[in-house]
């Protein structure tokens, strides 16, 4: 159903504009693009600018994530992707240095809000990590953490084994539950990092190059994964793997760095536009190796 | 970063391609030109030839294949080879009609020219003046000049119906020329064929410059 409409839409547009941010950039002079995935979106940022002390990483991005949809973001080295990705779920926060302008919404809600609780937020908003960094305990503990200290007293029996069935490791791992998770093999994980991330029934999962430190085979299981946990779940992937945004996402969005290094959004698109016929020059040349 | 080996291979399909339309339009040429004077040895040539035609189309397939093969080419790369696929098909089916007409040479060499050789001559000539125009379109990346050619097809059309007229009068004039005549409207069949061909090429050429699939020519036949 949501597909059907998203096609309607498409046809008749490549992109809808977000009215608001059109007459914002109507006024101001400078042409900057402002993407918005059409259908319902769960995150939106609206003109968010991002610095690192006097280092301006992101610029006036704006931009919406489908529901139940896989967005990857790409772009070159420092463009501010995963610093783009990290305000999902305020990852950032951490980092003394960081200051944020504009609005990240989940549900319609700024997630910068001094009231807003960021633990509340990290738990509807779930991420997967470049490498995978799963507790030195045993797998069944990895899955089970989440749930325990969210204060779950219900069967963590069952948590587990849906969690680690819907990560597709159930099947690999059910004999091996007590063994240690850093015995097993880098795959399986990072599939086990999904399963401790959806233990906790997020409603959106973050992926920052979740397949960078995997080989081929299992690269393809968690892209597999992924296909499959967007029937429920809205992920939002970070990717330097073009093939990968390619295969794998429903939108592409591609970020840029601007002359002074600040990131900027360029384009956001249906992903089989993107890499068969992209807007924007700078896309063109990007994914088709000519960048720089 | 440049990526140098791949722009090269990327011309040199491109070259190719444009070689086979040159192969094509000789052998458009000569296919008439060898059934106007009822040269045996032309004819035979344009069918010894059309295997090169072939052959070139199948070199030029592996290239592409191999470059989406081992580049992943995206955007207008990718769809510059995807043209010149379909291009290059389209450009082996059109050297096919004309070894047809080289056929249908050999067959009347022993007969008399008859009138509607004129008219036959302006189709082929119309007919590979769109085939190099659409080619020339593809170079510029030009989508105006590819659809002025499209728009020919019109009057390769209305010369066929007008020779079609013009065989049957001679067949019920005469019957003695049936058998000409019915071969004559088979060679008008190959050239109205080879210009449809020519507008799925501009096809292509906008598809190439704009990403859209757009019908531009619905042929009458």
């Amino acid at each position: 159903m949501v597909r059907e409409r998203l096609e309607d839409l498409l046809r008749e547009r490549r992109m809808v504009f977000d009215p608001e941010a059109e007459l914002a950039r109507a006024e101001s002079d400078e042409q900057r693009p402002v993407a918005t995935a059409p259908g319902p979106s769960v995150l939106e940022t609206r003109n968010l600018e991002v610095y690192y002390g006097h280092f301006q990483a992101l610029r006036s991005v704006s931009l919406a994530i489908a529901a139940r949809q896989i967005t990857a973001i790409i772009g070159p080295s420092g463009c501010g992707k995963s610093t783009l990705l990290r305000c999902f779920n305020r990852m950032n926060d951490m980092i003394p240095s960081f200051r944020a302008a504009g609005e990240v919404l989940f549900e319609g809600r700024n997630i910068y809000e001094r009231a807003m609780d960021v633990v509340d937020v990290r738990r509807r908003i779930g991420m997967v990590f470049q490498k995978p960094n799963p507790f030195p305990k045993p797998v069944y503990e990895n899955v089970a953490f989440g749930a325990r200290i969210n204060g779950y007293e219900g069967r963590l029996d069952e948590i587990v084994e849906r969690a680690l069935r819907q990560a597709a490791l159930w099947d690999e791992v059910k004999d091996k539950l007590r063994h240690n998770a850093l015995a097993l093999s880098g795959g399986q994980q990072q599939r086990l990092c999904i399963a401790r991330a959806l233990a906790i029934e997020p409603e959106v999962i973050l992926m920052d190059e979740p397949c960078s430190a995997l080989d081929p085979v299992a690269t393809l299981k968690i892209e597999d994964l992924m296909r499959e946990l967007a029937r429920d779940y809205t992920i939002v992937i970070v990717t330097h793997n073009m093939q990968q945004a390619a295969r794998v996402s429903d939108w592409t969005a591609v970020m840029m760095m601007a002359d002074d290094r600040a990131g900027e959004m360029v384009e956001l698109g249906a992903t089989r536009e993107v890499f068969t016929n992209p807007r924007d020059k700078r896309t063109e040349d990007y994914i088709t190796g000519r960048f720089g | 970063m440049t990526r140098t080996a791949f722009e090269h291979q990327l011309s040199e399909i491109q070259e190719d391609m444009l070689v086979m339309a040159g192969m094509v339009e000789t052998a458009i040429e000569r296919g008439i030109e060898a059934l106007k004077t009822r040269n045996v040895d032309l004819a035979r040539q344009v069918i010894a030839d059309d295997l090169s035609i072939n052959r070139k189309r199948y070199e030029t397939e592996e290239k592409c294949l191999e470059l989406i093969a081992t580049q992943q080419p995206l955007a207008s790369d990718l769809r510059t080879i995807v043209s010149v696929l379909h291009i290059t098909v389209d450009l082996e089916r059109m050297g096919d009609h004309a070894e047809g007409i080289a056929k249908i040479a050999l067959m009347l060499a022993d007969q008399p020219p008859v009138k509607s050789h004129v008219d036959i001559a302006r189709m082929a000539e119309i007919a590979a003046g769109m085939l190099m125009d659409s080619l020339e379109a593809f170079k510029r990346r030009d989508t105006a000049l590819a659809r002025a050619v499209c728009n020919r097809d019109d009057e390769v059309d209305a010369l066929y119906d007008q020779v079609y007229r013009e065989l049957l009068t001679d067949m019920i004039n005469d019957p003695g020329t049936i058998e000409q005549a019915a071969h004559l409207s088979w060679v008008t069949h190959n050239l109205e064929r080879i210009a449809d061909r020519v507008t799925n090429i501009c096809e292509r050429v906008v598809y190439l410059v704009d990403g859209r699939i757009e019908e531009l020519n619905i042929s009458k036949y």
